[in-house]
């Protein structure tokens, strides 16, 4: 039976309407698949915190119609982790760019990764400071132009997903606007799953990235990502020479069995109580 | 010759920048400063500078990595607005303390929350305490000038104290005027070379900056800071008188402007570039046979308290215009200072307090003639309607 239509303008707070994104911008794709995913899993939509920091991206929750708070650059993550710690049966959600979430949040990102705590955090990565004009990020590729690296840069990039598994992150996974299908899928299961999760999108800003790097229009930019990505079922099968260049999507990495943070801080509350119960029943 | 150029207020300070040529800057984008750094990492880009110019990845790295090229003897130099400048506040009282001459422009922008990218003062009043100089300016030329003159101040071997240079956002530092900027050679002659007495890494002379001070030096140290800073009020009225002199400037350069005063019975004490419509009202006024005068305030700190006393003393009654507000304390911060520095003057005029602008709401002619209109009828009821109040607000 087919699944009754997604009601979007439910989810959306429609007097906010029309965003301020350019046309053709790729978080437009990534919150439709959030809307998608969160429908899927059947959530209320009062169940949830969706937080941003600072940037073009972190100005989504502005448009949810879901409890949303809109904080300082780079600290999403900090606030996130009050909210899921006051009220952790609830379903937060941190949404950031690049240069939000691993530049002046690198910090930040790290430890929530390191805590395993159940927050998803959806990084739209499109490879430049798009709202402030088009400054490197810590995603800008190697040679790549923006604003502040007029020649091509030569600093080295992060690989989110590394740097997401390596800080100890139990969802890891990578999407791109290209195949908004494949990352509704990811999110969902991202959301679902019980810890850290990360999901990287790779998005375009060819307003701010494309136009200093021969992609000024979104249909372009959009083609260079879906020309570079390879499905992880499919690069599984290639050789590391065809692999040259190419970036891998799909889920990446899952750890069921890493205790999740807030579960933890329940068990440490129900021990320690348990042991001073005990002494006071002791009479001692 | 000087040059006349069409430049927004960002743009005039790069310009500033160029000239000072400072050999290290370090930079974090952020509205509404964003603009400054972009003409001067075209400077760099062009081989205009011999800058080292490098992109952290947030203000509090922008400030740290300034503090440590400075230390380590380079002149250094950032800029920031807002947030940012929220987010150096740690490292602000440390660049202070190590005294280290550090100039940097502030575009004044409204702080978070709710999240706002326009203009007030908010953002460099709440580091007024951080032993910084504050120096405001009404326009682009100013904001340029000022700025040349910041690091002659700071750099003086009696100060070494870093200087904050502000300018209004979006009023100044995107608005387009014409713009005088020196000749090269005589703004570079007046800057000066930087020629610091001691710096990291000098092997012959080894040094500490920062170590654990307890109980046993903190204070001393303190005090020590507290002695050069007051210093820097001799030494900008000395920098302003060379710096007009040189450049032929016409702007007043001393600690405040004194539009009109001589005669005035009614004044607005005023800072930034509202500066400009308070002395338009002020004209208007005059016409109409008003005693009408202006104190525009170009330093914040040190606050020239004994000097603007004596400005007002003779007054019937003065407004004090904040675009900030000091929660909890007597209205705005600028309103505080003036109230402190009339204690014990007779006669002291009567004074009221508007806060203004803020998050970059509008202030017309209109209001500040509401303003000099509420300082004649407290005159004839001898009391105020509010001591406190607000311009423009939607009530």
């Amino acid at each position: 039976m087919a699944k009754a239509a997604i009601d979007y303008l439910y989810y959306l707070r429609a007097d906010k309407l029309p965003h301020m994104w350019c046309p053709g911008c790729g978080i437009g794709i990534v919150v439709k698949a959030m809307i998608g995913a969160i429908d899927d899993l059947g959530w209320d939509k009062n169940d949830i915190a969706v937080i941003s920091g600072i940037g073009c991206t972190s100005r989504a929750p502005g448009y949810l119609d879901m409890n949303t708070l809109h904080t300082t650059h780079g600290r999403a993550l900090t606030f996130a982790t009050g909210v899921k710690m006051a009220q952790s049966t609830k379903h937060v959600i941190v949404i950031s760019g690049d240069g939000d979430a691993t530049a002046i949040g690198g910090n930040h990102f790290i430890h929530a990764c390191r805590r395993n705590i159940d927050i998803t955090e959806i990084i739209v990565n499109n490879n430049i400071y798009g709202m402030t004009g088009g400054q490197f990020s810590p995603t800008t590729p190697y040679g790549a132009k923006a604003a502040t690296t007029p020649y091509g840069n030569i600093d080295p990039s992060f690989d989110l997903v590394e740097l997401a598994k390596g800080a100890g992150a139990t969802y890891v996974a990578r999407a791109s606007v290209d195949n908004g299908r494949m990352m509704q899928k990811l999110l969902r299961d991202g959301m679902e799953h019980h810890g850290f999760s990360v999901i990287e999108v790779l998005a375009n800003c060819h307003t701010q990235f494309g136009r200093r790097n021969k992609m000024s229009d979104a249909v372009t930019m959009i083609d260079w990502i879906a020309n570079r990505v390879v499905a992880k079922a499919k690069a599984d099968k290639m050789t590391l020479e065809e692999l040259e260049g190419k970036v891998i999507t799909g889920l990446m990495y899952q750890n069921k069995e890493r205790p999740e943070y807030t579960d933890e801080y329940d068990k440490l509350i129900e021990r320690v109580q348990a042991k001073t119960s005990a002494k006071a029943g002791s009479g001692k | 010759m000087p040059q006349i150029l069409a430049l927004t207020g960002n743009e005039a300070v790069a310009y500033a920048m160029k000239q000072i040529n400072p050999d290290v800057v370090a930079a974090y984008p952020i509205t509404p400063q964003t603009s400054m750094m972009q003409k001067f990492a075209d400077f760099v880009a062009g081989g205009e500078v011999d800058s080292e110019m490098v992109l952290v990845e947030s203000e509090h790295s922008a400030m740290s990595a300034t503090l440590g090229a400075q230390a380590a003897g380079a002149r250094s130099m950032t800029a920031t607005s807002a947030c940012g400048l929220a987010l150096m506040f740690e490292i602000l009282y440390i660049a202070s303390s190590y005294r280290l001459p550090i100039v940097m422009p502030v575009v004044n922008r409204a702080l978070s929350g709710p999240i706002n990218i326009q203009g007030d003062h908010s953002d460099t009043m709440g580091v007024r305490d951080a032993g910084w100089i504050h120096i405001f300016s009404e326009n682009a030329q100013e904001a340029y000038e000022n700025t040349l003159q910041a690091i002659r101040i700071a750099e003086h071997p009696e100060v070494l104290t870093p200087v904050m240079v502000t300018l209004d956002g979006f009023i100044i530092s995107h608005g387009v005027e014409t713009v005088t900027i020196f000749d090269d050679d005589k703004a570079k002659k007046f800057v000066g070379e930087y020629k610091p007495r001691y710096t990291l890494l000098d092997t012959k002379k080894p040094l500490t900056l920062g170590a654990l001070n307890f109980s046993d030096f903190y204070f001393e140290h303190k005090a020590t800071q507290l002695e050069a800073f007051n210093k820097s009020a001799g030494v900008i009225l000395d920098v302003g008188r060379e710096f007009k002199k040189t450049f032929n400037s016409t702007e007043c350069y001393e600690f405040f402007e004194a539009y009109k005063m001589d005669d005035a019975e009614f004044a607005v004490v005023v800072l930034g570039s509202t500066a400009g419509s308070v002395r338009m009202v002020v004209d208007d006024l005059r016409s109409r046979g008003v005693a009408a005068g202006m104190i525009k305030l170009r330093v914040f700190r040190p606050f020239p308290h004994e000097e603007l006393a004596k400005a007002l003393k003779g007054l019937k009654a003065c407004a004090v215009m904040d675009r900030s507000i000091a929660y909890g304390g007597d209205g705005g911060p600028v309103h505080i200072e003036v109230r402190s520095a009339l204690y014990g003057i007779h006669p002291a005029p009567m004074m009221c307090n508007y806060i203004y602008g803020l998050g970059g709401k509008p202030i017309e002619p209109e209001h500040i003639l509401s303003v000099f209109d509420d300082l004649k009828e407290a005159v004839v009821k001898k009391s105020f309607k509010r001591r406190v109040g607000y311009l423009n607000l939607k009530e």
